[in-house]
């Protein structure tokens, strides 16, 4: 009847051809799972050196064909922001590691980042490290008010605020700056393209995470140490920095490319300094805590000879 | 009337009668009084919706209110798992417990040095946006909790701590020694304890279970801090 063939599937008659004609091709549909080991048998099938690399393609294709079919909602909207908490307690911590270590050839955000930057981990490591900060400093005040009653000690709550406009101005200021120069110097670059702003905050962010575990090792009230701690945080942390942005930055001019990675390394030196000669030195009663500027560090050189003659006395 | 219409229809042909068929033949008319009260068993705190409660006297309402926060300080002190304190929140008993606990933590206004302990309004600022931002946290991580009962359970869970604030001034009067902060830093451990698993058998449940850890972290977190500002609590 002509009704019936007009109600026939037209969609199916096409498909049943195409595969009729080329019985090696294999249909593929977004959502079903079994579809990657089917991949990969066909794969195998055409030889074996294929196989891994049609698998990631065909995973990297499947996964670019998901991205650009997600609507981006409005930045008003809250499923906006909830798309960069995105994340799994297992990939944190993965992340937290790959900044911990840091390798030349192991880029941070191509490798642990996989072009999902999160903003839970450079917030919460910002919000721990000032905390942190405030508090070991005034446990050292404590420690060396016990060692030395003259020492006036006091809770000193204004550091935590000090400590936490710091540490975020730092963390999303300097990355701010700095996707703002790799944006500007875009038209020298061939190969790579430079890193989306949320990408540099959470490099910054989580190469901060080394100095939590440093700035509690810190109460140790024995200078050499300290900064033996100081330097080697510092040293890793700057490096995982430079590793990561290397990549970005190497087919830039010679002058460019240094002048970015001393200035990036120099920040980072200034932050650790600024940090230790800031919480970490009990004051004499007569001195009140002044404000870090460039011209009160002077007093401060002053002050680490007492520690090490309070410890020997006691 | 569509279906008494049909059931004479059916009664002409020799069927069975239908169930209801009689009903065709009553009228609701004045002669037959249709009375009896229709009352949907209301659950008891839906009447407090019900504009009756703008008559009651006063001291009705806050006993009503203090009651309800009371149990809910119950709750807290012997966590388990229940849903009143995430069903009918109310944020009266965090504000109790901010302010009580603000007002024992700052310094006199006789010292107006820098150095010193927190202020009232610091202490409610980070008690307060702590909470905000903790549950700013859970819900972007994907959690299915609302906001208010977030900020509910957060408040109410500062209890211990209240107690432990409590407790640390008094041991304060007596006298000063290493004696003194042992009994007090153990006092604020285990009211910490007691804190962070008060508020994790509420909290937990509202994340899927690959995503608790990121979610009970900002809690330990904001206790943390809390805990440090009544440990270092010097008098003046």
């Amino acid at each position: 009847m002509a009704a019936a063939d007009e109600l026939t599937f037209h969609e199916f008659q096409e498909a049943t051809d195409l595969l009729a004609e080329t019985p090696d091709a294999v249909t593929t549909s977004k959502n079903d799972q079994p579809t990657p080991q089917g991949h990969v048998a066909v794969a195998m099938g055409l030889g074996g050196s294929y196989g891994a690399e049609e698998e990631v393609e065909e995973e990297s294709d499947k996964a670019a064909l998901l991205q650009g079919e997600k609507q981006q909602p409005g930045f008003w909207t809250f499923g906006y922001y909830q798309s960069f908490f995105d994340v799994d307690t297992s990939q944190v911590l993965d992340r937290i590691k790959g900044s911990l270590l840091p390798w030349p050839g192991h880029n941070f955000v191509r490798h642990h980042l996989r072009s999902r930057p999160d903003l839970y981990g450079p917030f919460w490591i910002c919000a721990t490290l000032a905390f942190v900060l405030a508090i070991t400093g005034n446990l050292t005040l404590l420690l060396a008010q016990r060692r030395d009653p003259s020492i006036h000690y006091s809770p000193q709550f204004h550091k935590v605020t000090v400590a936490g406009i710091t540490i975020y101005c730092y963390a999303w200021l300097v990355p701010l700056a700095l996707w703002g120069f790799l944006q500007w110097r875009k038209g020298v670059r061939e190969r790579m393209g430079p890193y989306t702003f949320l990408e540099t905050v959470c490099i910054y962010g989580y190469s901060l995470f080394i100095f939590i575990p440093t700035v509690v090792l810190w109460l140790i009230p024995v200078p050499w140490l300290q900064w033996l701690f100081g330097v080697l945080a510092l040293a890793l942390s700057a490096a995982g920095l430079v590793f990561a942005l290397w990549p970005v930055v190497r087919e830039d001019s010679r002058l460019a490319a240094a002048a970015l990675l001393s200035t990036v390394v120099l920040l980072h030196t200034l932050l650790a300094l600024g940090c230790k000669l800031y919480f970490f030195q009990p004051l004499p009663p007569e001195h009140m805590a002044p404000p870090p500027q460039a011209t009160s560090l002077h007093p401060h050189t002053l002050l680490p000879p007492t520690l090490p003659r309070s410890i020997t006395a006691s | 009337m569509a279906e008494a219409a049909e059931s004479p229809g059916d009664r002409g042909t020799a069927s069975p009668r239908p169930l209801f068929a009689g009903l065709s033949d009553v009228s609701i008319s004045q002669d037959i009084p249709v009375e009896g009260e229709i009352t949907i068993p209301m659950r008891s705190h839906i009447q407090e919706f019900d504009s009756s409660t703008l008559n009651e006297s006063v001291q009705n309402t806050i006993m009503r209110d203090l009651k309800a926060v009371g149990k809910k300080f119950m709750h807290v002190l012997y966590p388990r798992k229940s849903n009143t304190l995430l069903r009918d929140w109310d944020l009266w008993g965090p504000l109790i417990l901010c302010v009580t606990l603000a007002l024992m933590l700052q310094r006199g206004s006789a010292d107006s040095e820098k150095d010193g302990g927190p202020q009232f309004a610091e202490v409610f600022v980070i008690v307060w946006f702590g909470a905000v931002t903790i549950t700013l946290n859970t819900k972007l991580l994907g959690g299915n909790i609302s906001f208010f009962q977030s900020l509910c359970v957060l408040g109410y869970c500062i209890l211990p701590l209240t107690v432990a604030m409590l407790i640390c001034r008094l041991v304060l009067l007596a006298k000063p020694g290493p004696v003194n902060f042992v009994v007090r830093f153990f006092v604020v451990i285990v009211m910490f304890a007691w804190s962070i698993v008060a508020s994790t058998a509420f909290l937990a449940d509202s994340q899927p279970p690959n995503r608790k850890a990121l979610a009970v972290y900002p809690v330990f977190l904001f206790y943390f801090v809390i805990s440090w500002m009544i440990l270092t609590f010097t008098p003046q």
